[in-house]
């Protein structure tokens, strides 16, 4: 059955979960492949033109940003030659000479209980400004200032929409005193793992977070009835419901592109099949009938297939529906094991959980919709869960490090990887938010 | 009552050829697994028959001594599965049979049929795939006379292993499993 956001007001006030927004478990990132072809910038430290200390270092958020996206290798702050603030200070001749191709410098003044954050972007080679902006924040918004910037900059010189001020969505799962005593928590992070905070704590398994394409809410797995059920959380207040209880699985809510409809796993009857929930209508549709394992649904950016996981043809393999005509399609053939895919943003791939035949690695893969050519993007043992940032250049995903559970990023030209790990527990089942802003 | 012995019997092994070929999946091209599980199944589905009516002869038996024997929960409560497989090892049969002599004898007994799987694959997946585990079991009690609402299949996929971190063969079998919860 589908319950009705009201009707389970009073259920919320029964759960048994703490809710806290001021929790801070950060990730740390550890880059663990570094790009040798990346292209070199210089970001002289904004001048501070106030009182007090910055609560940030915003020049080096920006740098670390531009850093991770394998395509830019800032300079070290110790090699800068002169530090500018302005137009009317840059010396082209000595950027030269530090062989950097792009130049940012800038500053910030304080005005009142505002700042105000000003900042140039030189082409180096060919001598001249790019563009320069005026921005303001108050103390506490500096960090999202950092990565507004970092945006701005990075989609001026890529001509690809920056992906700095998105979000991830994770769970982590942490080992009390028992064998199978755990604490689940939900987490929204920052892209850069930090300003973490938990949105859910429970002590029964939380799993398939997926964003709502506006980006305000979460669709989830929690078992904390002792049963599996879907839930709606909004990310911003905290408040949630629980939007399905069938017998049986209620698994892997992927929330269609228009956002009216989430398509499901349910095996209410008798055997897990892909179902599409229409949410104002309040209608459930059946989507696939086999008696195999069908799963793990994801929306093509048009909204009008989905590609889901299914046993039909003997182990897991990745399909494709055509919701206008049901017509199914076969999209993986190589290797004995590939699930749980996700349409890149273009819709010209798809990256899954790929294993060779033969056996071996659990990797992240991309198989190109067009040319059927697959690339192995990660080389760890257990790699699963990927998810596609917002602007197809990266693929986050959970692999295992040692005996912990960490995050994994590769971007989707191999060039770069890091990973996110926490300070404890174990990290997994993320979910890379749509643009925010 | 000898007759319906013996056709229930037989209805019990075609089912289980017939729940062990949907286990198998359709490939048209068998794994060499899958073929060994065929036969595995093949040639316990005859044992079965025998304990099934050796159980029900024991039953009886039961039945005219005390009602004590019948009472004990089996000793056994977990059983194992192959990497993505959810057919039910004929190893096992003899425990589940003591689980479903258990269950008919204590009518008010339920039983919680817990489906899990080892961490490998993805985690959607595996809740399909503990389900599908759960789903065998159930079945074969039922088809061994355990009425339904006497048990639940509750799977929890990958989210609690047996053994965690497991990196041999024999700790990843240790996870993919179905646990009996009284």
């Amino acid at each position: 059955m589908i319950l009705k956001p009201r009707k389970l007001f009073w259920w919320l006030a029964l759960l048994l979960l703490a809710m806290s927004f001021n929790a801070q478990a950060n990730l740390t990132i550890r880059i663990t492949q570094g790009s040798d072809k990346a292209t070199p910038i210089a970001l002289v430290p904004f001048a501070w033109r106030g009182s007090g200390a910055l609560p940030e270092d915003v020049t080096r958020i920006i740098a670390d940003n531009l850093e991770r996206t394998g395509l830019f290798a800032p300079v070290p702050r110790e090699n800068l030659v002169s530090l500018p603030s302005e137009a009317s200070e840059v010396i082209y001749r000595d950027w030269r000479l530090l062989d950097v191709n792009y130049l940012l410098v800038g500053s910030i003044e304080e005005e009142a209980d505002q700042l105000r954050i000003n900042y140039e972007l030189f082409d180096v080679v060919n001598q001249e400004r790019i563009f320069g902006e005026t921005v303001t924040a108050k103390r506490s918004q500096l960090r999202s200032r950092a990565h507004f910037v970092s945006d701005r900059v990075y989609e001026r010189l890529t001509g690809q929409r920056g992906i700095f001020s998105t979000r991830m969505a994770y769970v982590t799962a942490e080992q009390l005193s028992g064998r199978a005593d755990y604490q689940f928590r939900l987490h929204v992070a920052d892209a850069d793992g930090q300003r973490s905070r938990t949105i859910l704590t429970s002590r029964e398994p939380l799993l398939s977070p997926d964003w709502s394409p506006d980006g305000k809410k979460l669709a989830y797995v929690s078992f904390e009835r002792g049963r599996p059920a879907i839930y709606i959380q909004e990310v911003a207040t905290g408040s949630r419901y629980q939007l399905t209880n069938f017998r049986g699985l209620n698994g892997a809510p992927a929330w269609s592109p228009d956002g009216k409809k989430l398509a499901m796993t349910l095996s209410r009857d008798g055997n897990p099949e892909i179902y599409i929930y229409h949410l104002e209508e309040k209608r459930l549709i059946r989507v696939t009938h086999h008696y195999a394992i069908d799963t793990e649904p994801s929306w093509s950016p048009d909204g009008k297939n989905i590609i889901f996981t299914s046993s039909r043809s003997g182990g897991p393999q990745i399909y494709r529906v055509n919701l206008q005509s049901g017509n199914i399609d076969r999209l993986s053939f190589e290797g004995n094991y590939n699930a749980r895919a996700r349409y890149s943003p273009d819709g010209k791939e798809i990256f899954m959980v790929h294993r060779e035949s033969g056996g071996g690695l659990f990797s992240i893969a991309g198989l190109n919709m067009d040319t059927g050519r697959l690339r192995t993007l990660t080389t760890s043992p257990l790699d699963e869960s990927p998810s596609v940032a917002p602007n197809g250049s990266m693929v986050i995903y959970a692999l295992m490090q040692g005996d912990q559970g960490v995050l994994g990023v590769v971007s989707t030209d191999g060039r770069i990887q890091y990973e996110l790990p926490a300070e404890r527990g174990d990290v997994r089942e993320p979910a890379w938010s749509p643009f925010l802003n | 009552m000898d007759l319906m012995k013996y056709s229930k019997a037989f209805a019990l092994a075609a089912i289980l050829a017939l729940v062990a070929g949907c286990g198998g999946g359709a490939a048209t091209q068998p794994t060499d697994e899958e073929e060994v599980t065929a036969e595995e199944v093949q040639t316990s589905d005859e044992d079965s028959a025998e304990t099934a009516g050796a159980a029900e002869e024991e039953a009886a038996n039961a039945e005219a001594m005390a009602e004590e024997e019948a009472v004990a929960i089996p000793e056994v409560m977990t059983i194992y599965f192959d990497f993505d497989k959810s057919n039910i090892r004929s190893e096992f049969y003899e425990d589940l049979n003591a689980h479903a002599a258990y269950l008919q004898a204590n009518p008010d007994s339920k039983v919680v049929l817990e489906g899990h799987a080892d961490e490998r694959g993805t985690r959607e997946y595996n809740m399909a795939l503990g389900e599908r585990r759960g789903n065998s079991v159930q079945r074969y009690l039922s088809l061994q006379g355990v009425a339904s609402e006497q048990m639940e299949v509750v799977s929890y996929g990958e989210e609690r292993l047996a053994v965690r971190n497991a990196s041999t063969p024999e700790q990843h079998a240790q996870n993919r499993r179905v646990e009996l919860i009284y």
